[in-house]
């Protein structure tokens, strides 16, 4: 089974400030990490996001045409920082994985099973 | 947590007590000491490691207690007490990367030579991937005790044989090493050719082969095979979504509807590829294979494929493994190539060799190249004869409507 684990960084989540750089201690731990879940055989894929306000969103709405707007995105909650795609038996073993990722205080990590064609079987 | 931690626990504690079923229970009893305590005291930060010290210290326990103490048996149970005094400085001195040998050695004893294939299967899947024996049992469709008593026997095997519990050096690695990708590619396999429909375990066999294969690779990233083996897995895997049709009946290759194909395994895939390439001199057999494979890959409809380097490919896998397969294998795609004339010549060589002479995809082959040629009567025959040889229902009915296609043209 593929999961997605969906950080959603504290600094994201209401209105925007750049995040400051993350310490050299702060990489070094998210290295051991990722570095595990590549040892474990399980990683896939996974990769940080550069920040909102380089971004843009494209709404959506009936009888409109999409409406497209940069970042910062003030009026959205939670924001994605970056993402991990990773092969595991089980939702508990995912939930595991990302209880022990060195995030920082306040960060999210959002756990979402991935469809697979198997899953659209009856 | 326990499917993520126990072949590191085991691995530990066998490391200590040199016996695989000792080292099981003694993992076992660290577990059970975890539920007990940590929902009183809380999860460790790294559970792995709590788990380890824990059972590294019955571990220890059970050497003193139930052996004699030799001068050498004392010697290491002095050296690690003293390595292991305070269980909070332990703890956090276990760091990840110390369990790397203790799964690599344990991969190497579950694969152990002298076990039978299936007992090296069956033990790898229950020390390295935690599957439960109900669950091997459901994947090979055997019984749960059959596969009990397997793996008892097995661990008794290796006990009566005194297999050191270590990783293989100099020249015995090269041989141990292709018994770990054998069983590997094995339980891959199993998974693999399972039709859907099928037992709900049998894709997950590729996975666990799939991360058995990239945890074996982290740990001998100079070993070419091992690399070569993993590209091969994530490369068929790539197509498992294109496999099937929309009744469940397979599709080949050639036919598959490549926009299903997977591009994050193709991905990696590619990467272990060249990893592979870059780690060896002489390309082996995984590697070959995974090499053919990622020609079709590549290819992004089947018009485009590369079929001299598929054929160049497979003269390669020939010689460093020949078998009559490859080269009727190699027939078709000098077929593809160079023209039919040119693969029948390839193919009226090996047609002969007795192993291929109850091997339907010969005829079929055959039949397919005399088609091309428009030698339409004797490509009937072929395709005839190879439906009489196959036991797929499915591709019985394929062959006899070509034979059928030969009389309307």
């Amino acid at each position: 089974m593929r999961f997605m684990m969906l950080m959603i960084p504290a600094v994201y989540q209401g209105p925007g400030e750049s995040p400051a750089a993350p310490t050299p201690e702060a990489i070094a731990e998210m290295s051991v990490y990722n570095e595990a879940l590549v040892k474990a055989g399980i990683l896939l894929a996974g990769d940080g996001l550069h920040p909102p306000e380089k971004g843009a969103r494209v709404k959506f709405a009936a009888g409109r045409k999409p409406v497209i707007s940069d970042g910062p995105f003030s009026e959205a909650k939670e924001v994605l920082g970056g993402f991990w795609m990773i092969q595991v038996r089980s939702k508990d073993e995912a939930v595991e994985w990302a209880r022990r990722c060195p995030a920082g205080d306040g960060d999210v990590i959002e756990v979402r099973q991935v469809f697979e064609p198997a899953d659209f079987e009856s | 947590m326990w499917r993520i931690e126990s072949a590191a626990v085991i691995g530990a504690v066998a490391r200590i007590v040199r016996d695989l079923g000792l080292a099981e229970e003694i993992a076992h009893d660290a577990l059970i000491v975890a539920l007990e305590r940590w929902p009183v005291s809380g999860i460790p930060d790294n559970p792995g490691a709590w788990l380890v010290v824990t059972a590294r210290r019955r571990a220890i326990d059970a050497v003193r207690r139930k052996r004699r103490l030799s001068e050498k048996q004392a010697a290491l149970a002095r050296e690690l007490s003293l390595r292991h005094d305070g269980e909070e400085d332990s703890v956090e001195r276990v760091a990840l990367d110390e369990f790397g040998d203790d799964l690599l050695r344990l991969m190497f004893t579950a694969c152990h030579p002298v076990l039978a294939a299936e007992s090296r299967v069956a033990l790898t899947l229950r020390l390295l991937g935690g599957l439960s024996t109900d669950e091997i049992a459901r994947a090979f469709l055997v019984s749960e005790s059959t596969i009990a008593q397997r793996i008892v026997r097995a661990k008794r095997t290796l006990s009566r044989a005194k297999v050191q519990f270590e990783v293989p050096q100099g020249a015995e690695l090269a041989e141990r090493l292709e018994s770990v990708l054998g069983v590997i590619y094995l339980i891959y396999n199993e998974g693999y050719t399972a039709t859907a429909g099928s037992a709900w375990m049998r894709p997950e066999l590729c996975d666990e082969a799939l991360r058995l294969g990239r945890m074996l690779a982290e740990r001998t990233p100079a070993e070419p095979e091992v690399h070569g083996l993993v590209a091969l897995m994530e490369l068929q895997s790539s197509r498992a979504r294109a496999r099937a049709g929309s009744n469940g009946e397979p599709v080949m290759l050639l036919e598959q509807n490549r926009a299903a194909w997977d591009p994050l395994l193709i991905r990696r895939g590619l990467a272990a590829l060249d990893r592979a390439l870059k780690a060896g001199s002489v390309a082996g057999s995984y590697t070959l294979q995974a090499a053919i494979a990622a020609c079709h890959a590549r290819a992004l409809t089947a018009e485009q494929t590369d079929w001299n380097e598929i054929a160049r490919l497979y003269m390669l896998l020939g010689r460093v493994s020949p078998s009559p397969v490859i080269e009727l294998n190699r027939a078709v795609a000098v077929s593809m190539a160079s023209g039919p004339e040119a693969g029948l010549a390839i193919l009226e060589a090996v047609a002969t060799h007795p192993a291929l002479q109850n091997y339907h995809h010969l005829p079929s082959v055959r039949g397919d190249i005399l088609f091309k040629l428009g030698r339409l009567p004797e490509a009937r025959e072929e395709f005839n004869r190879a439906a009489a040889l196959t036991r797929n229902e499915r591709e019985r009915k394929l062959l006899l409507s070509r034979a059928q296609a030969c009389l309307q043209v």
